[in-house]
């Protein structure tokens, strides 16, 4: 699936779920949806959380910007620019537009795992971040 | 004096004070066609200022901004990738503001701002140490000393080195 097609499943998912909100004004809890509707699996918290804290045999895990518990700000590893706290309770920012949080997602897997994230990962991920009080 | 003209009034003592801080032409050329009359493009600050700072198109010739928009999912040592539209945006906008001013005009090394001749020369007052402190960290870290890089502004008077 290319990235565009799966930007629209999202939208499309985002929308089916959260009618009648526009697609830029999803929720946290939309775009978990949608992922786990895209994945067919019930979102782990946990395995979010062991994703998002380990390394996936290369230089960084999504902890080395975001902080282990991203509920305040992290730091670029490369560039030290200061990133805005992720976990959403924290920063109202933060997964309520799906197309963003699909180009961070498929941006940053790649830093970290050399891969794109499967929606599974990133329901798990999401699920993890809104438990974040 | 109603309203209307003391803030007519005003205006002009504000024109007046300004004018006569404002030091001569000569006295900031150099870093002025580097980095002063553009205002970034919204999508630049969105898309470019979420990593680093939004560093002024003028720092950089067309021909480095036309190689590093070609190769964002390869931008140094990370994924930056954009969607067409973002990009085809945002290499109209970097082209027509690169830098043209004769220090600017050649390309630099990996097409990287800090290896520039003019970058290197102005900075070569820093300590090696400085440049490793934590909250300093990368010469790319421009807002870490250029306490308001972040509005474009790079002048020395507004440099604070952390310690």
């Amino acid at each position: 699936m290319t990235c565009s097609s799966l930007v629209r499943h999202v939208c499309a998912a985002v929308m089916a779920a959260a009618l009648p909100i526009a697609v830029h004004a999803a929720t946290p809890a939309d775009l978990q949806a949608a992922y786990g509707a895209l994945s067919g699996a019930t979102a782990a918290p946990d395995r979010g959380q062991q994703l998002f804290t380990s390394r996936h045999g290369r230089e960084w895990s999504c902890s080395s910007c975001h902080g282990a518990v991203p509920t305040q700000a992290g730091r670029h590893s490369s560039t030290g620019k200061s990133i805005a706290p992720l976990a959403p309770a924290f920063n109202p920012e933060r997964f309520v537009d799906a197309a963003k949080t699909e180009k961070w997602f498929r941006r940053n897997c790649n830093d970290v795992m050399g891969r794109e994230c499967s929606a599974a990962e990133k329901t798990d991920v999401i699920a993890w971040l809104r438990t974040l009080k | 004096m109603n309203l209307r003209s003391l803030c007519h009034r005003r205006s002009w003592i504000v024109v007046a004070v300004v004018a006569s801080l404002v030091p001569s032409h000569a006295a900031f050329a150099a870093s002025d066609q580097r980095t002063a009359g553009v205002v970034p493009l919204a999508r630049y600050k969105q898309e470019c200022a979420a990593c680093h700072v939004a560093f002024p198109p003028g720092m950089l010739p067309a021909d480095s901004w036309r190689r590093v928009m070609g190769d964002l999912p390869h931008h140094y040592g990370t994924d930056a990738s954009l969607d067409e539209a973002a990009v085809s945006e945002l290499v109209s906008w970097l082209g027509a503001n690169a830098g043209t001013y004769k220090r600017v005009r050649e390309a630099p090394p990996e097409d990287r701002i800090t290896r520039s001749a003019w970058f290197v020369r102005k900075h070569d007052e820093v300590p090696a140490a400085v440049w490793k402190r934590p909250a300093v960290k990368s010469a790319a870290n421009c807002a870490a000393c250029h306490t308001q890089a972040d509005q474009g502004d790079f002048n020395e008077h507004a440099v604070r080195i952390p310690r």
